[in-house]
């Protein structure tokens, strides 16, 4: 176990390196991006003048390595500054978003992992049959359309002909918790559609993989039942490649949501992701790249940490 | 229907269900007698024994244009959530009414010296802001102030440049001193940004709490995302007969009407006019279509050739088919232009001014009258003018042909139109926001001096009436400069008007509205929720 700590600890010190140069990145992308903030905030009606009190006001008249630094240095005290536009804490700025994007990734979690591993692990057992085809035609389908385009879909029939989900995911304080499920339902089933073809057929293709090793045609000779053969001795073995896609689906949950976002009105952190590089505001801007980066980073983390601990051969390793 | 129904009798009985003075059982048996059907019948019931407001409901409000990097400060009002939301939580001076009068808001009472350039505004003494403060001259000033002097970021600065000093006289009297005569100011305080907001002791203004003297105070709410308020029992003026008000930002338009369908919000800012048609098919939804001041001009430069020539400028004016442009451009959803920059929804709108019609055969002998057999010119666009400009140019392209005049469409980059087409090239298309009033459009693109001339017009006339008119308080002489005005930028300027772009908004049919709709902003004039009420 010592192994896995100490791995764990080199790759979170690598993860804050990564981070740092990410910060970098970012920051300077944003400087890149023609126009500047005052612009923006200041629209059509903007002269010279006005311009030039507000960049003041705003703290642009510096250079911009200064800036940069006054933010890192606030950054590794984990103070993330404020809103250049608004003047708002960023971080009460996108932490509830943050939260509603996390829910709403964890929502469509909960029912993508299961279906797919077990569609997975069912089709494997099924594999070249109709029900294979018609599983893979369907899930492939719908990871090939855009999601707001899915989206568009569920809301025809779900919303507008039988009016079994409301068609926008509006939230309010103190709404129940099934009130709650109710209300994000469709994006989350979007969601869902969109990331299950990849852990299913992730699954289906580890275990078909396994089916031809000998110890496997040991259990069959056995005269182990197909689907035991496929679930006591062909998935344990098939843990890590699965591990690793699930890893990625679930990444790309949090940090890939933003059309789902603006098809269902969802206040998730993507539409103020989008509103604050249209503003140029950097520290929002900043703050949720990092979260971005950060889940991924961990994820991979959790991924390999997992894919470790279900087999034994890199749990000791010579 | 076999018989054929008596409009007046059917007029009378809704009269007679709008006073009261009907039951329903007998309005249903008088209107079938009438011979209307028994649906009509209901609905005209439903509709004219509504038209009396009454107070409930939580109305909700879906609206484009939100961000979340929106803020509460008045001088960078910009997106539609923040003008939306400040005509509920914010008061101004003045108003424009559903008529498209002026009208008071804060300011019940306001009249200017001799020469117009002292203005005296008197305020309401029972206006409150939300926070129970009264509201006072102090915070007038302080207000007015937040978008004047060399340290403010207001976007309205432009509109107040000519204001010397603003003071109070007494708590409920303000004082407005100009360089010169200016009779529009108090259709100028009906912009946007100049809202009312409780001032600090030292005399700036707080913008920050989100305190305001509107007709609905804020309970709860996030930028970009959504509003809740309720009503301000012992708001100064009359309205107001929501219990609750909820505005959401829904930006993506497939969202927004799919919600308008599905009764989660009662009204909508905008719809796509590609899909208002088969909207308009719901029974349970009603789709408005109001004429706004925000134009389409085509200026030609009058100081080059051919277009230095009136009987050019007015042979390609006549060249022109505006209806055709309306119907395929603009998909119907647009007033037809008339070649003077002054829209009915603007005050002292001239409406005896004959409608200048498609006629190429008149075009062509005025072309042969200015020595031209046939004619080529180039016409600039971009796309991102206004959703269709380059299409519009083709079309009316293909229209010309007919006046045996060659228009070449050139399309621009989209990028730096502004900066490097319009101004500089002879012939473009352009879109114009609504102005309030007609003196604000013509002094910004019309004066011989201006900036932005865009058509480099030079009519002396035209000016001097200009210049009479800004300081003239008799309205119907100003009334009477604008119609000569606009005579005169009809027939001897250079720009051509195809159309003034309609406000398209919808509403669930269980929401009643008065009579007639402000052209200011969609719905309404932004103030819907003060003045819409739900049918009971």
């Amino acid at each position: 176990m010592g192994d896995i700590l100490g791995l764990i600890g080199r790759r979170l010190g690598l993860g804050l390196i990564i981070l740092l140069v990410i910060s970098v990145i970012i920051f300077f992308m944003v400087e890149l991006l023609p126009g500047d903030i005052a612009q923006a905030v200041l629209g059509q009606g903007a002269t010279e003048e006005n311009l030039r009190a507000l960049r003041k006001e705003m703290g642009l008249d510096q250079p911009a390595i200064v800036r940069y630094l006054e933010w890192l240095g606030g950054a590794v005290t984990l103070d993330f500054g404020n809103s250049i536009v608004t003047d708002e804490r960023v971080t009460t700025l996108i932490g509830d978003r943050f939260m509603n994007t996390l829910f709403l990734a964890s929502y469509a979690a909960v029912i993508a992992v299961p279906f797919a591993i077990i569609l997975g692990v069912i089709v494997a057992l099924l594999r070249n049959s109709i029900f294979d085809r018609v599983a893979n035609v369907m899930t492939l389908t719908s990871i090939s359309s855009p999601e707001f385009f899915l989206g568009y879909i569920l809301i025809l029939y779900f919303a507008v002909k039988w009016s079994m989900f409301p068609a926008i995911s509006s939230l309010s304080e103190g709404m129940s918790f099934w009130a709650l499920l109710e209300r994000t339902f469709l994006p989350a089933l979007t969601l869902v559609l969109v990331v299950t073809a990849h852990m299913m057929r992730m699954t289906r293709a580890a275990i078909i993989n396994l089916l031809a090793s000998p110890y496997i045609e040991m259990a069959r000779l056995k005269g182990t039942p197909p689907w035991k053969v496929i679930v006591r001795h062909a998935l344990p073995n098939a843990w890590a490649p699965i591990i690793n896609v699930v890893a990625l689906n679930l990444a790309y949950l949090i940090t890939g949501v933003v059309l789902v976002e603006v098809v269902f009105v969802y206040p998730g952190i993507g539409q103020a992701l989008v509103d604050a590089v249209s503003k140029r505001d950097f520290p929002v801007v900043q703050a949720s790249c990092l979260i971005f980066a950060a889940t991924f980073i961990l994820l991979n983390l959790a991924a390999d940490v997992g894919a470790i601990l279900t087999n034994p051969r890199l749990r000791h390793p010579k | 229907m076999t018989k054929k129904s008596d409009p007046i009798l059917i007029d009378k009985l809704a009269d007679a269900a709008r006073r009261g003075s009907i039951s329903r059982r007998s309005f249903m048996h008088h209107s079938l007698a009438a011979g209307m059907t028994a649906s009509a019948a209901t609905g005209l019931w439903t509709r004219s024994a509504n038209a009396q407001p009454r107070k409930g409901g939580t109305f909700k409000v879906g609206m484009h244009d939100g961000n979340s990097s929106d803020t509460h400060d008045p001088g960078t009002y910009v997106s539609r959530q923040q003008i939306y939301l400040a005509h509920q939580y914010r008061s101004y001076l003045t108003l424009i009414e559903p008529d498209g009068t002026l009208g008071p808001d804060l300011a019940t009472d306001w009249s200017a010296n001799e020469d117009a350039s002292v203005w005296t505004f008197e305020l309401n003494p029972n206006a409150t802001f939300h926070s129970g403060k009264p509201v006072t001259s102090t915070d007038v000033v302080a207000s007015l102030n937040h978008h004047r002097g060399d340290d403010s970021t207001s976007a309205a600065k432009a509109l107040l440049t000519s204001v010397t000093n603003i003071e109070t006289d007494g708590d409920n009297t303000v004082v407005v001193s100009l360089e010169s005569g200016l009779a529009d100011l108090p259709w100028l305080l009906t912009d946007y940004h100049l809202a009312i907001v409780p001032a600090n002791e030292d005399g700036t203004a707080n913008w920050q709490s989100g305190d305001g003297s509107g007709p609905y105070r804020i309970d709860d709410g996030e930028w970009g995302v959504s509003w809740k308020l309720s009503r301000h029992e012992g708001w100064h003026l009359e309205g107001a007969y929501f219990d609750k008000l909820e505005m959401l930002v829904l930006n993506d338009p497939n969202a927004r009407q799919t919600a308008l369908v599905t009764g989660d919000v009662d009204a909508v800012s905008l719809i796509d006019l590609k899909t208002s048609a088969l909207l308009q098919r719901d029974p349970n939804i009603e789709v408005e279509n109001v004429p706004s001041a925000a134009a389409i001009t085509m200026p030609m430069f009058c100081d080059t050739a051919p277009y230095d020539d009136v009987n050019v400028r007015n042979a390609l004016k006549l060249a022109m088919d505006r209806d055709e442009i309306i119907e395929k451009i603009a998909f119907g959803a647009a007033t037809k232009g008339n070649d003077f920059h002054h829209s009915p929804a603007m005050p002292y709108w001239p409406e005896d001014i004959p409608q200048r019609e498609y006629d190429p055969d008149q075009a062509k002998s005025l072309l042969k009258k200015a020595g031209h057999d046939s004619l080529s010119v180039n016409i600039h666009t971009a796309d991102s003018v206004f959703s269709g400009a380059v299409d519009m140019c083709v079309l009316y392209s293909e229209q010309a042909k007919q006046a045996g005049i060659d228009v070449k469409v050139i399309r621009e980059p989209n990028d730096g139109y502004y900066s490097d087409v319009w101004l500089k090239e002879s012939f473009t298309a352009v879109s114009w926001g609504a102005r309030p009033t007609p003196d604000v459009m013509y002094s910004l693109a019309y004066k011989s001096d201006a900036d932005w001339n865009e058509s480099r017009w030079q009519n002396e006339r035209f000016n001097e009436l200009l210049i009479q008119a800004k300081a003239e308080l008799d309205n119907e002489l100003r009334a009477e400069m604008y119609r000569e005005m606009a005579l005169l930028a009809r027939n001897d300027g250079g720009t051509i008007i195809p159309m003034f772009n309609n406000f398209v908004y919808a509403r669930r049919s269980n929401v009643m509205r008065g009579e007639s709709l402000a052209a200011s902003w969609e719905l309404d004039g932004a103030r819907a929720p003060s003045r819409w009420w739900f049918a009971g």
